[in-house]
């Protein structure tokens, strides 16, 4: 009689074993489902809640400092920064730091207390109709709130009016909240396993090991690799801004070629990413592992689907260790809200040094990993 | 630079340590103008390590090299444009053409344009590459692309070529065709550094070394290896006896006084026998022992014969002092 499960015992063993010895791809393949759950759990919060804040309190005087503790009370708004004029204001919001701002007018104070509707301007960065739809609800509820209180006390007419007004991507359409992050996420996916797999595709081959023994310097080597990706990834750039720009009519409010200058500290960092990970790597499953283990956080941790204030205090600070945070900045930046060098250069900064530092640890690595080995 | 009495390369206690591990250990040797040296050993025994320190790959934890009369040390970056190197997997593009892997490694050498075409030219007709400029070399036979890959290492016409494990996974044909060549480009004036497995190269090779963990055990031609008294004791000889029940044969000259070993190679014995033994009684004790023998011949012991033996001295005397 044959027994149909023979060799079962066996098989089984021989996979644990596999299983142990690969402890990394276990690990990874733990992990990240793990992460994905904290994030939609906790991260994912409808109720959005800490949204970066400019007031420009022109009254300044005890009413208006009332109204601005209780949108402070209300956990929606974080202020971040008080500006002493409109331009302040609206740069504030055009850069990316905030995403609402309040002004409220000299008279307001005068307004309330000779029984007068006074207004507040509220302004909204639609690029994240989700932060702008809560933003709204919030202000307007504690305008309403507001009134009431005083309408009660004092039987006034309408007290507190707030006029929200949605600056960017007004009829919020998706596709401009979301095609502009998917460029950070598409570049990243060019540049990143192109170069680690061209390094690592050398490893395997053992090519590598023969330019070690002629005279090519690493830098040489290193930057004659990266120039060809480097070309690859600013045309995969103009292919995703044509696509962007005539298929899915985004309109592009900044300067193209600020974001086009702007993408390079940003492809820098990637590619600089990807000559880390081949310094790790050994096989080209190896390198596609690695770089998966960036492609995830540059999706979930950047801002790119959910909104950076809605995540756990963890994962927000996270999100300044991810470089499409910044890239992202720059590309809702520029193409939603028209931002402009002065606006989006301290991104780019960041960007730069990130990428300095990347290649520093990579050259390194590759000097003591993998001529050294 | 270089004086014509000057080793192509003189290697003097290298030592490299990684961590506790001391991978090479007091590595002296000298490789002259014109050798074919060749550098037995078994695998993970420090053969690759010290080609990388010779190529100033890898520093030197203590110990002297000169490389083509260049401290390796100094100045590993001019030892690298004087030597060629070919790697045991052939380095080279698939996806690139012959020519193109060609003009490749010619441009990382730095060679003016003009100087690559003659170059490839002599090249292409040295190694016979001519109808394949244009094929892929992935789509080339193993014999074939180690041709290319000898090719391109010596493109900048160094006179010291390492080739580590050259042969390895190549049909025999193409293995005697490339010695043919090593032989050709020797008569020229280029000193090779050859590591390889096979005791067949290891005979071809006018110098060789054996490291044995990471110690070099041998050092000399293969004549004088022979030679050696740990290999050929006082007062013995070797013999090939050729028998047609070789395993019966074996089991009965074991026992019989005088032969101090003998090991199966193929249809025959191979047998170090003490010198009162001579070919006359040896064969009536044979007879003796109901072992019919076709021929019985005197050897000189093959080099893995002079490996074998030596690398069991050296493990003895390893063992000595902890005994």
């Amino acid at each position: 009689m044959l027994n149909p499960f023979r060799g079962f015992g066996a098989v089984f063993y021989k996979e644990t074993l596999h299983v142990r010895r690969d402890f990394g791809t276990l690990f990874f393949s733990l992990i990240i489902p793990i992460l994905q759950m904290f994030l939609l759990g906790y991260g994912i919060d409808t109720n959005i809640r800490q949204i970066n804040t400019v007031v420009y309190n022109a009254d300044g005087r005890r009413e208006s400092r009332e109204l601005l503790d209780r949108f402070r009370n209300s956990d929606t708004f974080h202020m971040v920064r008080f500006v002493n004029n409109d331009r302040d204001l609206n740069d504030a919001i055009i850069s990316g730091r905030c995403r609402v701002g309040f002004k409220i007018p000299v008279d307001y104070s005068d307004k309330l207390i000779h029984q007068m509707p006074a207004q507040v301007l509220v302004l909204i960065d639609g690029s994240d109709s989700s932060v702008a739809g809560q933003a709204i609800n919030v202000s307007t509820a504690i305008g309403l709130d507001e009134s009431l209180r005083r309408v009660l006390v004092n039987d006034t007419s309408f007290a507190v009016d707030m006029r929200p007004k949605i600056l960017f991507n007004p009829d919020s359409r998706s596709p401009n909240f979301f095609l502009p992050g998917l460029t950070a996420v598409l570049l990243l996916n060019v540049t990143t396993f192109l170069t680690a797999f061209s390094i690592v595709r050398e490893k395997e081959r053992g090519t590598l090991e023969q330019l070690f023994v002629t005279p090519v310097r690493p830098m040489g080597l290193l930057l004659g690799k990266l120039l060809p990706y480097l070309g690859i990834g600013f045309f995969e750039l103009s292919m995703i801004l044509t696509a962007m720009r005539f298929l899915f009519r985004v309109p592009i409010h900044g300067s193209v070629f600020l974001l086009a200058f702007l993408s390079l500290p940003y492809i820098f960092v990637s590619l600089s990413l990807g000559i880390l990970i081949s310094s790790k790597a050994t096989t080209q499953a190896q390198a596609m592992q690695l770089a998966f283990l960036t492609i995830l956080p540059s999706i979930f941790f950047s801002g790119y689907i959910f909104p950076r204030e809605t995540m756990p205090k963890f994962f927000f600070i996270l999100s300044y260790f991810v470089p499409a945070t910044y890239f992202i900045n720059i590309t809702r930046g520029i193409i939603l809200r028209g931002a402009g060098w002065t606006h989006l250069w301290s991104d780019a900064l960041v960007l730069f040094f990130m990428g300095t530092l990347l290649l520093i640890i990579a050259a390194r690595r590759f000097h003591n990993k993998v001529i050294m080995a | 630079m270089t004086s014509p009495d000057q080793p192509a390369i003189s290697a003097s206690h290298l030592v490299r340590r990684f961590g506790n591990f001391t991978a090479v250990n007091d590595v002296s040797f000298r490789v002259e103008k014109g050798e074919i040296f060749g550098f037995l050993g078994p695998n993970g025994s420090g053969k690759t390590t010290v080609i990388k320190m010779l190529t100033g790959l890898l520093p030197l934890s203590s110990g002297d090299a000169t490389v083509q009369g260049i401290d390796v040390r100094l100045d590993p970056e001019s030892v690298r444009e004087n030597i060629g190197y070919m790697s045991q997997n052939f380095s080279l593009y698939g996806d690139l053409t012959v020519s193109e892997n060609l003009i490749f490694y010619g441009r990382i050498y730095g060679l003016s344009s003009e100087r690559l075409r003659q170059r490839m030219d002599t090249i292409v007709q040295l190694n016979g590459l001519g109808p394949y400029l244009n094929r892929l070399s992935a789509q080339l036979s193993g014999g074939w692309k180690q041709r290319l890959a000898l090719g391109c290492a010596m493109l900048h016409e160094p006179t010291l070529i390492f080739l580590d494990e050259p042969t390895a996974g190549i049909d025999p044909v193409a293995r005697r065709q490339l010695w043919d060549l090593l032989f050709e480009l020797s008569a020229h004036g280029i000193t090779f550094f050859v590591t390889t497995h096979y005791m067949d190269e290891a005979e071809r090779c006018s110098h060789v070394a054996y490291i044995y963990f990471g110690k070099v055990i041998a050092d000399g031609t293969p004549e004088a290896l022979r030679e050696l008294p740990d290999v050929k004791p006082q007062g013995t000889y070797r013999v090939e006896i050729t028998a047609p029940h070789v395993t019966r044969a074996l089991r009965a000259a074991r026992t019989i006084p005088g032969i101090r070993s003998a090991t199966i190679y193929g249809q025959s014995i191979h047998a170090l026998i003490d010198d009162h033994l001579d070919l006359d009684r040896l064969r009536a004790q044979l007879l003796k022992n109901d072992v019919v023998v076709a021929e019985i011949r005197p050897l000189a012991p093959s080099l893995e014969d002079v490996f074998v033996e030596l690398t069991s001295i050296h493990l003895a005397a390893q063992e000595a002092p902890r005994a």
